[in-house]
């Protein structure tokens, strides 16, 4: 019989990549284990391995193909029928074995894919207020643009240095070390232990005796691990020493929600380290922030948690050139005008709040939409102006509900713009349960733009279809 | 006490295997024997500290010093001792009980005491406290209340010194009952791993709070706790400050040369309780005396001094009269200083751009 062989995930969130090469041809006789191709992602180079025995019928994929969906037929095996191989059709997709994968300067025959776009690519916010727009634009990732300002801020400031797992050799878990350890080499790019509380703690000491360390944890979940250093080291220090001590330090990474991980990889910790005098917190959205705020947070003398957002690093945006773009921690922007509700998002979840505004604007609700950016320091004077411009309120974040970034905004407009409101403000949130793994539950629990729209409507005292 | 003052006698523990334990690390440099004028020094800055928490303590008592409060009274060898072979470019890090570092790293006797009484002419403007008090100009680094915390933060110094091509060493202190802090041993695990120029002093007070060491620690010889990390150690008498010398130069000495992290243990004892409020009820008032009269650092230094007709009676005198005058000048600048302005609430949470 004929089983088909389909391109396989290499990543929880990988939607598609490129078939750089197939390692048989028709013809070849193969056992389970044997290398069939190797596929690449902007993140990673994969070998797709065998599972069954038998003879390669068809290539259908051409080696080189690019955007090859998950699933897709790649490849026809016939199997023996004498081993009986009754696997059911089509085949599951194959396991994938990790391989080192090479950084750009150094790949040899396969060109590094280029990267994802069709739905993953984003347009340019509408109302930006920030960089300036007669620069020329580049379509980048969220991924490579804080890799750019990794770069950039290491050329300009040799007390620079990016620490963390799997930063250097292995090119970032993420990729978004990518090729930094090439340009910089390993006495600045550090690939550390697994050791998460400790070298939280060594980066604290390097900023106190004079360097600019940037910490990268491989996900914010992790850093709970070492939110002790984070917050009682970091934070405290500068009041505690009366200003003679300076933590000049980013800890980055991606936070909250990725995709399918369960619990213990998915929590949104915006509140947890929005509640902290002494430090500064962002969450950038698109690829122009992640980049001019990272330089911002590195230049910043003081301890900046940057969060990022694993399902943003695959995303494309239009990015202006040049070194000495940064923005401004401390400011939010608008990414939307509109005249009846004010929406407020953070990372992800600007792009489910512009997504509900443009539905809104069908039924002819004009929403506005606040990207917060940075979280500590809160841009109120932004929020407020627009309050008190829609009268209608309505708090969008990833994370849980109770003592929340949303909670703390609603609290302040009512201190602030009370009399302004036309109705009570709301919250869209997670769902108050650990994350579950199950795809239905999983979605369930995550806020999206269909519970902004639904939020939106209850604000306006509109039914469903009103 | 197991400890002797003799280097020869002195435990070590090397990675290189049971064969060579007992050879301590390879002098770098001969460092000359101390002086009559090193000796004196010694003394004094020991009789400082002593005489220094001897106030702090009255203080505490009438009200005039709160919070938490850890003496370092018994245990001022390790730290005369250590910053005895320290350049200034050195710097020290330590847990918090951290007075008696303060006073030998140079800070001022004021500016410790005014911070203790939460005055405006303390280190961090009254605004730290007794566990929370830095030096940029001495090189100390704090005067940390999270147990174990300043361990990492200590390599990250060494580190730093590494990174930048200085040739200063950091000095992390913490005790007994750190040593059993998970973070200790991730800080241990990166600074062998990378040859950071860090010697990791655990003052063995014997007691973590109110649990003896024995009650807390699976391997008492706290020495060996970095072998597993290629990390050397030793065990030195920490009522002895010439032993301590002695120890801490050839670590120092070897963390300099860059060849890496070491453990310095210093067998040492408190007098007092873990904090003001801590009345020791777990050791015995004969365990207590014993190390009082026996092996008292101040007392044994002072013999020696006499009987080798290196200070007289009357230069000892002297010396006392004088550290009482810093003393009392402390506290009394403590006490009259003005409390901290109250728009000093808001600064020095961020620092401006």
């Amino acid at each position: 019989m004929v089983i088909d062989i389909l391109m396989p995930a290499l990543s929880p969130t990988m939607e598609e990549g490129t078939l750089a090469r197939w390692m048989v041809a028709p013809g070849d006789r193969v056992r389970p284990g044997d290398i069939l191709a190797e596929i690449e992602t902007d993140k990673a180079v994969m070998e797709v391995e065998a599972v069954d025995e038998g003879v390669i019928e068809t290539l259908v994929t051409p080696a080189g193909s690019s955007g090859v969906k998950v699933n897709a037929v790649i490849a026809r095996l016939k199997t023996d029928e004498r081993t009986g191989a009754a696997a059911p059709k089509p085949a599951p997709a194959p396991p994938v074995r990790s391989a080192p994968s090479l950084p750009p300067q150094t790949a040899s025959s396969p060109p590094p894919s280029p990267p994802p776009k069709t739905a993953e690519t984003v347009a340019a916010p509408v109302a930006a207020g920030g960089p300036a727009t007669s620069r020329t634009l580049r379509r980048v990732t969220v991924r490579d643009a804080l890799r750019d300002a990794l770069a950039e801020e290491m050329r300009r400031d040799s007390r620079v240095f990016l620490m963390g797992e799997e930063v250097g050799q292995y090119q970032g878990a993420y990729k978004v070390s990518r090729g930094l350890l090439e340009e910089f080499g390993d006495k600045r790019v550090i690939d550390t232990p697994i050791t998460e509380y400790g070298f939280a703690g060594l980066g604290v000491g390097a900023a106190f005796a004079g360097l600019r360390p940037v910490v990268e944890f491989m996900t914010f979940n992790f850093a709970m691990q070492a939110i002790d250093h984070i917050i009682n080291s970091a934070a405290k220090t500068r009041y505690m020493s009366g200003g003679q001590m300076s933590c000049p330090i980013v800890f980055r990474g991606p936070n909250g929600a990725a995709s399918r991980v369960g619990a213990q990889h998915s929590q949104d910790f915006s509140a947890w380290y929005g509640h902290v005098p002494g430090l500064k917190v962002v969450a950038p959205y698109d690829a122009a922030d992640a980049k001019g705020l990272l330089k911002a947070a590195i230049r910043d003398p003081n301890p900046v948690v940057f969060l990022e957002h694993e399902l943003l690093y695959g995303l494309e945006f239009d990015v202006p050139d040049g070194e000495d773009v940064l923005e401004p921690i401390g400011k939010a922007r608008i990414r939307r005008e509109g005249r009846d509700v004010t929406l407020t998002a953070h990372s992800r979840m600007v792009r489910f709040a512009l997504e509900a505004a443009e539905r809104l604007e069908k039924e002819g609700i004009s929403a506005e939409v606040i990207d917060l950016r940075s979280l500590r320091p809160l841009d109120m004077d932004t929020i407020v102006a627009s309050v008190t411009k829609t009268s209608r309120l309505v708090c969008c974040e990833e994370g849980w509900r109770p003592f929340g970034v949303g909670a703390e905004i609603v609290s302040r407009v009512v201190e602030e713009a009370f009399d302004w409101l036309d109705a009570p403000p709301l919250r869209v949130t997670q769902k108050d349960v650990p994350l579950p793994y199950a795809a239905n539950l999983e979605a369930l629990s995550l806020p999206g733009a269909d519970d902004i729209v639904a939020a939106v409507r209850a604000s306006l005292h509109r039914g469903e279809g009103a | 006490m197991t400890a002797s003052s003799q280097d020869d006698a002195a435990p070590t523990a090397s990675p290189a295997g049971p064969q060579s334990a007992a050879s301590a690390p390879r002098v770098r440099r001969r460092r000359a024997e101390p002086g009559r004028a090193a000796l004196v020094s010694m003394y004094r800055e020991m009789l400082l500290i002593r005489r220094f928490e001897e106030k702090a303590g009255q203080l505490y008592g009438m009200g005039l010093i709160a919070g938490f409060c850890h003496l370092y009274i018994g245990q001022e060898a390790v730290v005369v001792g250590v910053q005895s072979v320290l350049e200034p470019q050195d710097q020290v890090i330590t847990g918090y009980r951290d007075h008696g570092h303060m006073l030998a790293a140079g800070m001022s006797a004021r500016g410790v005491m005014a911070e203790l009484t939460g005055r405006s002419g303390g280190y961090s403007r009254g605004k730290g406290g007794s566990m929370h008090m830095f030096s940029r100009e001495k090189n100390f680094y704090g005067g940390h209340g999270i147990v174990g915390a300043q361990a990492p933060i200590g390599a990250g110094l060494a580190f730093a010194n590494r990174y930048l091509g200085s040739d200063a060493v950091s000095l992390t202190y913490f005790g007994d009952g750190a040593s059993n802090q998970g973070q200790v041993y991730e800080a241990f695990n990166m600074a062998s791993l990378w040859k950071l120029p860090v010697v990791f002093v655990i003052e063995n007070n014997q007691y973590a709070m109110g649990t003896s060491v024995a009650r807390a620690s699976a391997e008492t010889e706290l020495y060996k706790r970095g072998l597993s990390f290629e990390i050397p150690g030793a065990e030195v008498d920490g009522m002895d400050v010439l032993a301590v010398r002695r120890a801490a130069g050839r670590a120092v000495d070897r963390a300099r040369a860059g060849e890496g992290p070491f453990i310095l243990e210093m067998k040492t004892y408190r007098y007092r309780g873990h904090s003001m409020s801590d009345p020791a009820k777990y050791r015995s008032r004969e365990e207590v005396a014993e190390m009082r009269e026996r092996h008292d650092p101040i007392d044994m230094l002072k013999r020696r001094l006499l009987e080798r007709s290196e200070a007289s009676e009357e230069d000892l005198r002297r010396i006392e009269t004088e550290v009482k005058e810093i003393v009392n000048d402390s506290a009394e600048f403590a006490q009259t200083c003005p409390e901290p302005d109250p728009s000093e609430l808001w600064t020095d949470v961020l620092a401006e751009i």
